[in-house]
């Protein structure tokens, strides 16, 4: 059990260091969602398997959600701004 | 240095994950990328609190058997905060992107850099 | 010897004018001072823009940032620092880990007094198998009482921040579905069969939340991600039959002001007066342990609810 939180552990050291040198948003998002998955494995490792529920459900789930929803929000927002730009350049 | 750094790996791991979430608030200028900085951090003090909890050789406090005495199970407090935590940390997240949003929709940038460069141009 | 003057005279004398301005009929002043009637202020639109010009000039010089070799440099000071920084702040926490007692003994002094008591009395007092939800939703309800109305407060301002009216709601609307396919066949066909196992599964961790590991928050989060999923197949359409913004209202009302009043009648009357209304039950059965399955159910919710207007208000501004 012990090499196991071990690994774990590493896991989680990666995953923190990768988020900032990834390049891409989404990238970083779906590193920081891997994260909270790994924490979640920890929980139970840690005998605190209502941890490792609320981790994954909230964790993994919600909050990745919540940023891909931003992501996709800013996307549609940047596309409707070209667009009012190259109206107004038609006209 | 003590003696009990290898015993106590959790909590070293904690204290370093810690450092890279306040790294990333300091050095990273993207928005988004803070926020997910600061969340990592939140997640590190969470894996301390459940260190302190954990007994070697015990197991997650919910009763088997009628057995009520206290050399079966691990210590339940740390548990109970974490779980306010984690839940109380997610809409810090959604009100942090919300915030973002809204920067986005004036500024037209997810760069602090520039967002700040923007404002001292209009003069505020 | 005075002579009567003629009226050609008495027309060039002091008196007449005097007189003739006391009356009024003469202004004195009328075409003897310059009066133009004032220019009207008209804008020049080159100068504005000229001096609009400099201005931005002068901005774009002072706030030159790619061109600043000072700002590079304290950019670079800024980026050492705290690196270096966060390295001691590393070194420090790790020499403070050291010395601290080993992990997983249990001489500990965080396990003290206060977790023998909730893991021996637990049981007894509460009726739930789980001592973690006895432990949150009964010895420290205030806390978790306090917890929700966190979630609540968050969900009202994420609303005041992305709110919008009508007309922008349904342009977000339009924008928002155009980066997806809309009625996507594979992916109704599986929410069909999916978001009635994931609900089913978020009710079951709520009931168990006093018997095994779950309760209100992990099973109202699933419960929301179901309803996510719901909303992403089929569109706002089909979920605004049972899911408007009233609903919200409602069910945060009740669950909220439910768990309010029922702990505080039992705070009030000393913590454990509610039990002889309530019976605890047999430990191990559905119902059983007292107030925890409402609360737990008035939590779970309120999670689910907020989690679902968590990520309507992120898609399109409301409900």
């Amino acid at each position: 059990m012990t090499a196991f939180q071990i690994i774990l552990m590493g896991l989680l050291i990666i995953c923190a260091v990768s988020v900032s040198f990834s390049k891409n948003l989404l990238n970083s998002i779906l590193i920081y969602m891997s994260f909270s998955l790994v924490m979640s494995m920890l929980w139970i490792c840690l005998e605190s398997p209502d941890l490792a529920i609320t981790e994954a459900a909230v964790g993994a789930g919600i909050t990745s959600v919540l940023f891909f929803v931003t992501l996709k929000k800013i996307r549609a927002i940047d596309a409707s701004g070209n667009e009012t730009k190259e109206e107004k350049e038609h006209e | 240095m003590g003696p009990n750094l290898f015993a106590n790996y959790g909590e070293a791991v904690s204290a370093i994950l810690f450092c890279i979430g306040f790294t990333n608030l300091l050095l990273q200028t993207n928005l988004i990328k803070k926020i997910i900085g600061l969340n990592i951090m939140d997640s590190a003090i969470y894996l301390f609190l459940a260190e302190k909890g954990y007994i070697a050789g015990r197991v997650a406090p919910i009763v088997v058997n009628g057995i009520t005495s206290t050399e079966a199970y691990i210590n339940p407090i740390p548990s109970g905060l974490v779980l306010t935590g984690i839940v109380v940390s997610v809409s810090v997240t959604a009100l942090m992107l919300s915030l973002t949003i809204r920067l986005y929709l004036r500024y037209h940038s997810l760069d602090l850099d520039e967002i700040s460069t923007q404002l001292k141009k209009e003069g505020k | 010897m005075s002579r009567k003057k003629t009226a050609e005279e008495y027309r060039k004398t002091f008196a007449f004018r005097f007189f003739r301005w006391l009356s009024g009929e003469k202004d004195p002043y009328t075409g003897e001072v310059e009066m133009h009637p004032q220019k009207e202020y008209q804008p020049d639109p080159g100068a504005a823009l000229r001096h609009e010009k400099e201005h931005d000039a002068i901005m774009d010089k002072v706030y030159d940032t790619e061109h600043n070799k000072w700002l590079h440099l304290f950019h670079r000071l800024y980026q050492a620092t705290s690196i270096l920084f966060c390295l001691f702040l590393i070194a420090l926490l790790l020499v403070t880990v050291s010395y601290l007692p080993a992990v997983g003994t249990a001489t500990r002094p965080v396990n003290n007094e206060v977790a023998e008591r909730y893991i021996e009395k637990g049981l007894e007092e509460t009726g739930a198998v789980n001592i973690v939800a006895g432990m949150i939703l009964d010895y420290r309800a205030f806390d978790t009482l306090g917890e929700s109305h966190v979630l609540f407060t968050a969900t009202v301002t994420v609303l005041i921040l992305l709110r919008l009216n009508k007309r922008e709601k349904d342009e977000a609307e339009v924008s928002d579905r155009r980066f997806e396919p809309k009625n996507d066949a594979i992916l109704q066909l599986v929410a069909t069969f999916l978001v009635p196992i994931i609900i089913i599964f978020g009710i079951y961790i709520i009931l168990n939340g006093h018997l095994g590991p779950g309760g209100g928050f992990s099973g109202g989060a699933v419960i929301g991600a179901g309803l996510v999923l719901y909303l992403n197949a089929f569109g706002f359409k089909k979920t605004e039959r049972f899911f408007t913004e009233k609903t919200y209202k409602w069910v945060c009302f009740f669950s909220l002001s439910f768990y309010c009043l029922a702990k505080s009648y039992s705070f009030y009357t000393g913590a454990n007066q509610l039990h002889s209304v309530i019976p605890k039950g047999t430990p191990g059965a559905i119902l059983s342990s007292g107030l925890i399955l409402p609360l737990n159910i008035a939590v779970g919710l309120v999670v689910a609810c907020t989690i679902y207007a968590f990520y309507a208000m992120f898609r399109k501004g409301g409900f």
